[in-house]
């Protein structure tokens, strides 16, 4: 199985790694928005999708050690990328300047990819890791009580947001995807999704802290 | 014509390879707007060898834009802020009385500095020698009308084959990849029914030699679109990409 080696550590084959990853966590985070948007319908909706995601444990299981597979792979592969590329450059320009192409997303993908990588621990640890014997409500109206946490989660949406508007129509691209005729569209697409995580996920934290009973 | 304008050039002078370099300032007096940005170098050296100096080196061969001799960095950006033109064909007129101008070398490790402005760009003839042709039986010149190619084919082929080798894409993209030149030739024998035969093979050997050659890998910035003097459309690194996923599972190549 060498072959599959040396398939997937060329530039392109690590370039479509981190491509077939990053849509993978692209269906996550759809069917995770998916999930939270039940906090708008208040408590009782939003405890009962989390007990009935939990009812389905085998399932989140498998889910949960594929993502851990995509988290290995698409920050390990991401970081290699990141060291090679700052090698192969070979001296720096004095004068240095955009010819229209980058924009503030494609420059800052490790950057975002690293601080989401802290988001997703610090997620984790406040979450999933949470102290026993609260249900997720609480746990949540606990969280944004708190105002560094607050805005933690609020703005780490648009950090997430930058890495996801280049990151989806770059993943087309990187498989193989361009064409005339649609690729404009999912460059749309892809600052659609963009905006999506900012005003799916980013407005959560305000939203559970106006619904959630004030705390005594 | 209109008046002469005179400059302050800050121009990459490094004696040999392993030279540290340095930006060293020269005035370049009445120049002409209707004068190349090559020739405003010669109109310079020229000043520079009456005054007993080493003139500023720098590539250049046909001066009309198809040989993909020349090429800087000019303020930050490859064959300069004009779009679609090589740096022979920069004119003056672009410029204002009184402007200061950084000139650079491309940027690489893969293109070692010669000297000056003068890199090595050996790196991509390797990269061809690794597959970018067709093998054919020399014989007689076939009936042209054999294998037929339509025309909108031959016209996206063409476009990918308009490549000069410049090195722009590479000193453009922010992490000096090669992938729009090696994927130009990927693309443009893919699309033709002669290059099929060896499509595999070559995109594997293409883009591994690539790597080989220290170049950086793709982001997609599409900064390398955006400074190709030939304008070749980054479609041709997507096809490319298309040609290595096909090749990688579904031909019998390693």
């Amino acid at each position: 199985m060498s072959w599959v080696k040396d398939a997937f550590t060329t530039s392109v084959g690590k370039k479509l790694l981190m491509a077939v990853t990053g849509l993978g966590f692209l269906g996550f985070l759809a069917g995770h928005l998916a999930g939270n948007l039940t906090i708008y319908w208040g408590a009782d909706a939003f405890v009962a999708y989390a007990e009935h995601l939990h009812s389905l444990e085998p399932l989140v299981k498998a889910a949960e050690a594929g993502l851990i597979v995509f988290l290995v792979v698409h920050a390990g592969t991401g970081l290699w990328l990141f060291a090679q590329n700052r090698a192969a450059r070979g001296g720096r320009y004095a004068r240095n300047k955009w010819a229209g192409g980058r924009t503030v997303f494609s420059a800052t993908m490790p950057y975002t990819g690293v601080l989401i990588l802290v988001f997703v621990a610090i997620h984790l640890a406040t979450f999933k890791f949470a102290p026993e014997g609260e249900n997720v409500w609480e746990v949540a109206a606990y969280v944004f009580s708190q105002p560094l946490c607050f805005w933690f989660y609020t703005l780490s949406m648009p950090v997430v947001a930058l890495h996801v508007g280049h990151g989806l129509w770059s993943a087309v691209q990187t498989l193989g995807g361009n064409h005339p005729k649609y690729m404009p569209a999912v460059r749309v697409v892809s600052l659609a999704a963009a905006a999506v995580v900012i005003l799916g996920f980013g407005l959560l934290p305000t939203a559970v802290s106006f619904l959630a009973e004030p705390i005594p | 014509m209109t008046g002469t304008m005179n400059l302050t050039l800050l121009v990459w002078r490094q004696a040999g390879t392993s030279d540290k370099g340095r930006l060293v300032s020269y005035e370049a007096r009445d120049i002409s707007p209707d004068m190349s940005f090559l020739e405003m170098l010669d109109v310079v050296n020229e000043g520079l060898t009456q005054k007993g100096e080493e003139p500023i080196a720098f590539d250049h061969d046909c001066r009309e834009g198809i040989c993909g001799m020349c090429g800087a960095v000019v303020n930050g950006r490859a064959h300069g802020a004009e779009k679609g033109t090589t740096l022979c064909q920069l004119h003056m007129r672009h410029f204002s009385d009184g402007d200061v101008i950084y000139i650079e070398p491309w940027r690489s490790r893969a293109f070692p500095v010669v000297k000056d402005l003068v890199v090595d760009r050996s790196a991509l003839d390797r990269i061809f020698m690794a597959g970018g042709y067709i093998s054919v039986n020399t014989g007689q010149a076939p009936e042209a009308n054999t294998i037929p190619v339509p025309p909108e084919k031959a016209e996206t082929a063409m476009d990918a084959a308009a490549c000069i080798g410049c090195g722009a894409c590479v000193a453009a993209c922010p992490n000096a990849s090669a992938m729009l030149f090696v994927c130009a030739k990927v693309s443009q024998l893919a699309i033709l029914p002669q290059g099929r035969p060896e499509a595999a093979r070559r995109v594997l050997a293409m883009i591994r030699k690539m790597d080989e050659e220290k170049f950086g890998n793709c982001g997609n910035e599409r900064e390398c679109e955006a400074e190709c003097p030939k304008e070749i459309s980054i479609s041709h690194i997507a096809r490319a990409n298309r040609e290595y996923i096909k090749a990688v599972l579904g031909s019998r190549e390693k």
